[in-house]
């Protein structure tokens, strides 16, 4: 679109709002929502633990190195997202295939460490009902879970279209799952420290 | 304030009597096919429909069937109150849990399954594409979804009234620990589905909300700036962006809530470490915001309404705007003014007091921008207009008292008693029931082609209007005279039996309102079907949804829609007529639209 046409437009279109991809808002809004829901959890427990103490000695029973290894994991998983979304732009096909099936492996290998982590606590007697830490540890890193789930569940639907070739008209799903995709990082980012490392 | 004549606009004699005149902007020979498929089965057009119009009107149906279980609801709660232990004509005694159960179940269908789908999921639906100038929904799929989704909500909490040992009984509020351990309420599979109902419904205004954000961004119509959207359109936005923004730790919240009831977790319960208090905490945080979810959309309507029946610009159309986007952000700090007596720290009491009293500021610009509105216009009382204004004179009750709850002081007196029942009705009455009334008949010739009946519209504005005061004005009195709320029986107490007959006045005026209502349903249908035709634009307004037919078609705009005007251009004595649609070119060869090329008339400051 030269430079007098894409003016001409913006005089139409009045403000930028409408020269964004419905999708793209929408899922914006989405991921607002979604900060309220994890913000709600991580207040809530950031305000128990300041109000209550005493909370150092269960979570000292976190495996912290798994916890790590995780983190690393999934900021890779992040890395090949934007890759396979890179490979998008570039038409580059067989890049979108590997990328996106990195990132579904990724993610998987996160939710079979963070299962060796459950099994292990699991098995020292510590269960969402040992006290309040336990409950919050627990139910945030649980939805967190279903969240990558639902992600891996997305990528892998992206991952189909890929291989059939479908993907190209819809380029900007990768985009759009890649956004979700940081999202559930991002909230993990805040998690490891507030559940491992305090 | 009587009509005046000012002998501007003669053809203001053709209102409701079929006009048929449009405005269209462009020649027609673009078509804007329907989007959907063209001769869809009767599943598909009328249940699984994704038209937004389609939606819109089963967002009404549900949200009145509902109404009905609320208003029953409501019946029962006066009769007790007024005549205690008597028997209940159509039900029977009223027993002192079932009492717990049906003020929980009033208020929670009347708020989460009334309120919200009548203002925001009709009208919402209904009416955003129609303003924006868009053929449907951004996303009509996901448009589907919420409905069934709320529809499903509204099935399983219907379904806890037939569990064993009834539905929820903690308040609607459903404040821990009486929520968070059976056997405080006696109720024990009730209140989970309390939870999963309420939480279903959240999901699915969530995706209504995405829905209506997108559209109005996204979806407007070549010329429909921010600027020139209806107030309607603006409104809906606010309340999405606010519910949006506020319900996420109440997810949070009910997640925990529910795990403490069916998994023995601790969030709420102080014996396990836990904090009750940060239900009432998490409930407000959402629960302040969801006022004005359901209060600005009320709003919205009563300014399109006002407009068009005073033939006069909406005053101060930027400043209500930016007044409104102000109260959403003030509404995420005053939540605790709800719990000046629960026992929160009193020293949050002084700045949550100073955040609510300024949140009546943008609240008073919206009341006397309206009332600017009327201001020596020409008024003509319709049956939408009177259920507006009425609205208008019934909030400003409501308001006013809220500054007196708002003072932690006076409130620590009178947040326990019928003073603060009297107040949220007399805020959430005239913004969902008279908002939503005066939109039902403003936007039922739009919505079904036929006018309604004026005769049966004024009865009924007249009986709700004056029974519905005579409601709450008397629990007023019994408020400051020390009557508390959330008790079955208030004859029990001597202190109290001289307040008794204020408790008889207000129950005589709620049968009167429950049937008050009758004339409506009658209306309602038979306008229906045997109403006069609308035309396209009876009232003779602006705004683009009145630029089509009646109903309107799949796909709303025959042609293409372009925008030149603000949405309440009426009564410019320099025009020809006293109505500019927005889609109605200027005279001169036409300027290309460009944003903000019209400034309204009225934009003031305050």
């Amino acid at each position: 679109m030269n430079a007098t046409a894409h003016a001409a437009v913006r005089a139409v279109n009045d403000d930028a709002f409408k020269e964004i991809a419905p999708g793209r808002i929408a899922l914006w809004w989405f991921l607002a929502s979604e900060i309220m829901v994890f913000g709600g959890f991580i207040t809530c427990y950031v305000l128990f633990r300041y109000a209550h103490g005493g909370w150092e000695d269960a979570a000292r029973h976190v495996n912290w190195r798994l916890g790590a290894l995780n983190t690393l994991v999934l900021l890779t998983s992040s890395l090949t997202m934007i890759l396979a979304h890179y490979s998008v732009k570039a038409g580059d096909r067989q890049g979108v295939k590997t990328f996106l099936g990195l990132t579904i492996a990724l993610g998987l290998t996160f939710l079979i460490i963070k299962g060796v982590e459950y099994h292990a606590e699991f098995a020292e007697g510590f269960t969402p009902l040992s006290g309040l830490f336990w409950s919050f540890y627990f139910l945030m890193t649980g939805l967190h879970g279903l969240h990558l789930l639902a992600g891996i569940v997305i990528n892998t639907s992206l991952l189909v279209m890929a291989l059939r070739g479908t993907i190209w008209a819809r380029g900007d799903r990768v985009e759009l799952g890649g956004l979700y995709w940081h999202f559930v990082d991002v909230v993990w980012i805040f998690l490891f420290p507030l559940l491992y490392l305090t | 304030m009587g009509a005046k004549p000012l002998g501007r606009a003669a053809n203001r004699g053709q209102i409701g009597k079929g006009n048929t005149e449009v405005a269209t902007a462009t020649p027609a020979e673009i078509k804007i096919g329907p989007t959907h498929e063209e001769h869809p089965g009767f599943w598909r057009s009328y249940v699984f429909s994704v038209d937004h119009k389609v939606i819109g009107k089963q967002y009404l149906g549900l949200s009145l069937f509902m109404a009905l279980i609320g208003g029953a609801a409501a019946y029962l709660i006066r009769w007790q109150l007024a005549w205690p232990e008597t028997y209940v004509p159509g039900w029977g005694y009223v027993e002192p849990q079932q009492y717990n159960a049906i003020i929980t179940m009033h208020g929670t269908i009347m708020i989460f399954f009334v309120a919200m789908p009548f203002v925001l999921g009709a009208f919402g639906n209904y009416l955003i594409p129609l303003m924006v100038g868009a053929d449907d929904m951004a996303f009509p799929r996901l448009n589907m979804m919420s409905f069934w989704t709320l529809a499903a909500g509204s099935t399983v909490l219907i379904a806890s009234f037939f569990v064993p040992a009834g539905p929820a009984a903690g308040g609607w509020t459903a404040y821990a620990p009486l929520s968070a351990r059976p056997i405080y309420t006696g109720v024990t599979w009730g209140q989970n589905l309390w939870i999963v109902a309420v939480a279903i419904e959240f999901a699915s205004f969530l995706m209504g909300g995405i829905n209506f954000l997108t559209t109005a961004l996204n979806l407007r119509a070549p010329g429909m700036t921010l600027w020139r959207l209806p107030m309607l359109v603006w409104m809906e936005l606010i309340a999405a962006v606010l519910f949006l923004l506020s319900v996420g730790p109440l997810i949070a919240g009910s997640f925990m809530l529910l795990l403490d009831r069916v998994a023995g977790t601790g969030f709420f319960v102080p014996d396990k470490g836990g904090d009750p208090l940060l239900w009432q905490h998490l409930f407000w945080f959402f629960g302040h915001p969801e006022v004005y979810v359901v209060g600005l959309p009320g709003f919205g309507i009563m300014m399109e309404i006002i407009p068009v029946f005073s033939r006069k610009p909406l005053y101060g159309y930027k400043t209500i705007v930016w007044g409104s986007l102000a109260a959403g952000v003030l509404s995420f700090v005053v939540w605790a003014h709800h719990m000046f007596v629960s026992g929160m720290d009193p020293r949050l009491a002084t700045p949550f007091s100073i955040t609510t009293i300024l949140i009546s500021v943008p609240f008073a610009i919206m009341v006397f921008s309206m009332l600017a509105t009327l201001w020596g216009g020409r008024i003509e009382l319709t049956t939408p207009m009177l259920f507006a204004v009425g609205g208008l004179a019934t909030f400003i009750i409501g308001g006013v008292t809220g500054i007196f709850l708002g003072s932690a002081g006076l409130d620590v007196y009178l947040h326990g008693t019928y003073f603060v029942v009297a107040h949220f009705h007399y805020t959430l009455m005239p913004m969902v029931f008279f908002g939503g009334f005066a939109g039902l008949y403003y936007w039922f010739p739009k919505m079904f082609g036929r006018m309604m009946n004026e005769t049966l519209g004024k009865v009924h504005f007249f009986f709700t209007f004056i029974c519905f005061n005579c409601v709450f004005i008397p629990l007023f009195m019994a408020g400051v005279a020390g009557n508390p709320r959330r008790i079955y029986e208030l004859s029990s107490y001597d202190f109290l039996k001289p307040a008794q007959h204020l408790h008889v006045i207000a129950t005589i005026a709620t049968l009167g309102l429950l049937a008050g209502q009758v004339p409506f349903v009658i209306n309602f249908f038979m306008s229906m079907w045997k109403g006069r035709e609308a035309g396209r634009n009876p009232w003779l307004a602006n705004t683009l949804e009145w630029c089509t037919d009646s109903p309107p078609p799949h796909g709303n705009f025959s042609e293409p829609v372009m925008v030149y005007r603000d949405p309440y251009e009426y009564g410019n004595p320099d025009a020809p007529k006293d109505w500019m649609a927005q889609n109605e070119p200027p005279a001169e060869p036409a300027p290309q639209p460009q944003a903000g090329g019209l400034r309204l008339k009225g934009t003031g400051t305050v």
